[in-house]
């Protein structure tokens, strides 16, 4: 028996059950279509947002999602963190060293130790600035597709600071993500190659002519651009001699020619004297390399899909492998994302029943979502981030290069309560841990959410009903009728008046439900 | 469900011991008077030598354990030549009684000391074939115990094969389970069977019907919203209850959730309760030492719960790993120092005899240091067990440092045998269903 929450929402045709990657028309583009989009090319929408991308229509919306660079933003300084905090040390530091050590100067070499530890301290806490001041970007951004973007690619090339501890370089890092949002794949699969914080976290910088790391070459081939069944063993021994001396002094790429073999290869059936570039255009060339990435990009935006290994590209779901294929295809013309993204986004599959309110929100999405749709304060940036690591997404400190499994990963007994209290903090400031006395006083206000609903019908902000039902269909996308009545009753138990306090009621009850997860 | 005669001792296990297993069965708002009815408990089985209420704690060594520096072969010449920098010396290591030219880490005394008491025994150079050296890959391997490393966990099986007689999950067709059939929402319920300390539940312990309870720290295990107002919590709790009634596409993000929302209620209260007292014993101040003494103080507030699991991270040690000092010597030194007090701990509450305690890790790593003074994932490696009731000492034979395969070690024990080993003596579980094949089980336990 179909439920509320599995039935298509009122006024949605039976046929979207089986929509397509034809556009979407027009007069099908409303309310929940505009909220889906704004939740899934960026992190949801206040009230007022959803209403204007509605009354733009598919074509307007998803263009001014899909152009950041033609929104006025703050541009990020290269200077906005100290590079210098874990450069190596000096060819006369080094010196003093070794003079040090063969004198048994216990004192001098404590000395550079403990500089040593310091500056280790030190980095630690510029690696929490750049999670904070990633996190604000992405809260306050007017380019949501930019950040979610950067996010994505984040996941996708993943790249630990535990590992690499070098926060400069995790920073450049994701400039780098930020720079390509957009833009063409192969430049960014080039441009990762080269990349400081990824040869060090897959130990490139150590890789040379006679003792290839295969680190790198393995991980581009199984989990950055072919997948698992594309390649074999051999060809992950070529590709890693042909990224050898691909490697970065302080903050750039350096290409050290003495420690790179220069020898004929052969990989994914090609021979020449190939170089770590030449490896990238030859993976990029793969049939199997478009399809990758644009099943990558289906799972993050539309639907989850099982990996590679454990559902192949034929076994999908009709519709998602028809997907897949179209926006494949796109890729593998130019590598061009933005069009990419812009066939997903204005087809009509993109707003079937199947894929809106599907998605389980990623901690990111989740808090950035909420303080942005409910335009509530984004208060303490540290409890967020503390909060995103206990819900598993410690941004810049992903589990594993192979990113974060999302979908229902992320959810257990734990996390879920981490998700509802993360919502009380920002809602009322309230801390998880801790007494009251250290709660965060300032005030949210929830009365501006109810301003488009006064501006249709100044009676509705006014009756209980209406205000719960437009609060449920803004926070979940749905009427969610199980829900309704308890809520009605809540208010009617404080007097039925709907006071700022008794709106924040409602949303701390709204956003503790289960379906608050799903966007 | 098994209808023969010992069918009888099967129902015991049901509806008595794991009564959170049962409750998964039940429908999910009977969950508390089921807890409620069995206070009493029966035993798990009437096997003479047993104790009851037999508990399986499973540690994680994440990263893949150098096992060549943990039990070390200082009896072998080729050790030290292809380890120049980073071998223990014989001198250092710490010998085990009753086998030659091995020895434990310097840094693992406890383990040490355990092993003299015949409370830790060593299985030597466990893996599989055909291993695989991506550390998600051979981990999936270990979690599901199938080298294709698909399907449900293999502890999940377990949970899902003694409560509702079903097989092997996402493989197989979904049967319509108990709850469904009596029209309630939750097939999940508020069972604490399996409980994870971390922030990620493990696959191992997913199962079809059964997904762990899984928490990094107790102060989190709550609903906030509680606390600002008195009047939120009741209707928190009748949208909750309403919306895991509400029949819906049950293989949904929006079911799931739901079932999990549920538990996550019915089981708060009962978890914090019991962390909340705290130990006769000390305690290190590493992660794992906090991660099992909250297990052991929820074993002693009688939590019915079967498998617990806790995990030490930071074993992939491919570069600077050190030799009997060092980076993975402090590892082995956590793991070492938190194991033992434990134990300690379950002694001095008199469950000791309850709890069998197994270490793995996903593989082994290379025989030969790298050029980074640190060492590559690789295959085959030791597994510890823990408790008093383990047939002592040490299990096969160390695997050869020459004879090897591609530069890696050879497994001797398929880490399959030490699960139907388990399973089959400690858990009394039909091993063969719960890991689809016929896997020699290794002698863990004692004769009795």
């Amino acid at each position: 028996m179909p439920s509320a929450i599995s039935q298509p929402p009122a006024g949605q045709s039976a046929k979207s059950r089986t929509a397509n990657m034809s556009p979407i028309k027009p007069q099908d583009f409303g309310y929940e279509q505009a909220r889906h989009l704004l939740w899934r090319a960026g992190f949801g929408g206040t009230p007022q947002q959803i209403q204007t991308l509605a009354s733009w229509g598919p074509t307007k919306a998803v263009d001014y999602l899909l152009s950041p660079e033609q929104v006025e933003f703050d541009k990020v300084k290269a200077d906005l963190f100290d590079r210098d905090i874990m450069a190596p040390p000096t060819a006369e530091q080094r010196q003093m060293y070794r003079e040090a050590q063969k004198a048994g100067d216990e004192d001098a070499l404590a000395k550079v130790r403990l500089m040593r530890q310091e500056r280790e301290r030190l980095d630690r806490r510029q690696i929490a600035e750049v999670q904070k001041w990633w996190l604000k970007r992405m809260v306050e951004s007017p380019r949501p597709l930019e950040e979610k973007m950067t996010l994505f690619w984040h996941g996708h090339f993943a790249t630990s600071y535990r590992t690499i501890e070098n926060s400069y370089h995790m920073f450049l890092q994701n400039e780098l993500f930020r720079k390509h949002a957009v833009g063409k794949f192969d430049d960014l699969l080039h441009g990762i190659i080269r990349d400081p914080a990824m040869l060090a976290y897959l130990d490139n910088n150590d890789s040379r002519k006679g003792k290839p790391n295969e680190n790198l070459a393995r991980e581009i081939m199984e989990l950055f651009a072919l997948g698992i069944g594309a390649y074999g063993e051999k060809d992950i021994k070529e590709g890693a001699r042909a990224l050898t001396g691909y490697t970065f002094q302080d903050d750039a790429f350096q290409f050290q020619k003495n420690n790179h073999d220069d020898g004929p290869k052969t990989i994914l059936g090609k021979s020449g004297k190939w170089d770590g570039d030449d490896f990238v255009k030859i993976i990029l060339a793969q049939p199997a390399c478009a399809m990758f990435i644009a099943r990558k990009m289906y799972g993050f935006f539309a639907e989850e899909l099982p990996p590679t290994e454990r559902m192949s590209d034929r076994e999908l779901p009709p519709a998602a492998g028809q997907a897949v294929r179209t926006m494949a295809g796109t890729l593998s013309k130019g590598w061009d994302l933005r069009e990419t993204l812009r066939q997903l986004f204005l087809s009509e599959h993109f707003y079937s029943t199947r894929l809106m309110g599907q998605q389980i929100k990623s901690p990111t999405v989740l808090i950035v979502g909420a303080v942005r749709s409910l335009n509530a304060p984004a208060r303490d940036l540290s409890i967020l981030n503390d909060a995103m690591d206990l819900m598993g997404q410690n941004i810049l400190f992903p589990p594993s290069v192979k990113g974060w499994e999302g979908g229902r990963s992320w959810i257990n007994t734990s996390t879920m309560f981490v998700r509802q209290n993360i919502l009380t903090y920002l809602l009322t400031g309230k801390k998880p841990v801790g007494y009251d006395a250290t709660a965060d006083m300032m005030k949210y206000d929830p009365m501006p959410l109810l301003d488009e609903l006064k501006k249709a019908d100044a009676a509705a902000a006014q009756d209980p009903g209406r205000v719960i039902d437009y609060l449920l269909k803004l926070c979940l996308g749905h009427n969610a009728s199980y829900a309704r009545q308890p809520l009605i009753e809540f208010v009617n138990s404080r007097g039925g008046s709907l006071t700022p306090d008794l709106v924040t009621g409602l949303l701390l009850l709204i956003t503790a439900m289960p379906d608050y997860q799903l966007c | 469900m098994n209808r023969e005669p010992a069918a009888f001792t099967r129902r015991e296990f049901v509806s008595g011991l794991t009564l959170a297993s049962a409750a998964l069965c039940a429908p999910a708002f009977l969950q508390r008077s089921a807890l409620a009815m069995h206070e009493s408990m029966h035993g798990l089985s009437s096997a003479p030598g047993i104790p009851e209420d037999r508990i399986l704690v499973v540690v994680q060594l994440s990263g893949g354990n150098d096992g060549l520096n943990t039990v070390v072969p200082f009896g072998s010449p080729q050790y030290f030549k292809v380890r120049q920098n980073i071998a223990v010396q014989q001198r250092e290591a710490l010998a085990l009684s009753g086998s030659d030219g091995i020895g434990l880490h310097p840094q693992m005394t406890g383990i040490r000391e355990m092993y003299d008491n015949g409370m830790a025994s060593v299985v030597q150079g466990v893996g599989y074939p055909n291993p695989n050296r991506s550390h998600f890959k051979s981990m999936d391997i270990w979690h599901t115990a199938d080298t294709s490393a698909t399907g449900d966990g293999w502890l999940g099986r377990y949970f899902d094969s003694e409560c509702c007689g079903q097989g092997k999950g996402e493989s197989g067709k979904a049967e319509q389970n108990a709850a469904q059939d009596s029209g309630q929402g939750s097939g999940q319920g508020g069972g604490m069977a399996a409980i994870a300390i971390g922030r990620t539940s493990p696959l191992a312990m997913q199962g079809r019907m059964v997904k762990p309870i899984s928490f990094e720290n107790e102060q989190l295990f709550r609903w906030s919203g509680k606390e600002i107002h008195n009047a939120l919590s009741d209707p928190y709790e009748r949208i909750n209850r309403a919306g895991a009634a509400e029949t819906v596409d049950t293989d949904s993000n929006a079911a799931y959730l739901m079932r999990t929302a549920l538990d996550a209620q019915l089981s708060s209260d009962m978890i914090r309760k019991a962390v909340a007292v705290r130990p006769s014993v000390t305690y290190p101040g590493n992660d794992l030492g906090r991660q099992l003494m909250m297990v052991a103080a929820m074993i002693k507030a009688g939590l019915k719960t079967r498998v617990y699991y806790v995990t030490q991270g930071g074993f992939d040690t491919h570069a600077g790993q050190g030799g009997a000092q060092g980076r993975h010597g402090q590892l082995l030194g956590q793991f070492s120092s938190a194991v033992k007090a434990f134990y300690d701990d379950l002694k001095s509450q008199n469950n000791d005899g309850r709890v069998l305690t197994m270490s793995f890790s996903e593989f082994g790593r290379r025989v030969g240091q790298n050029a980074s003074q640190g060492t590559d994932h690789g295959t085959a490696g030791p597994m510890f067990l823990f408790g008093p009731m383990l047939r002592p000492g040490v299990h096969g034979e160390h695997p050869s440092l020459t004879d090897l395969d591609d530069g890696d070690l050879k497994f001797r024990v398929d880490f399959r045998e030490v699960y139907a080993g388990i399973l089959e003596q400690w858990l009394k579980a039909d091993a063969k269903k719960i890991l689809e094949g016929s896997y020699r089980a290794l002698d863990v336990l004692k004769k009795a």
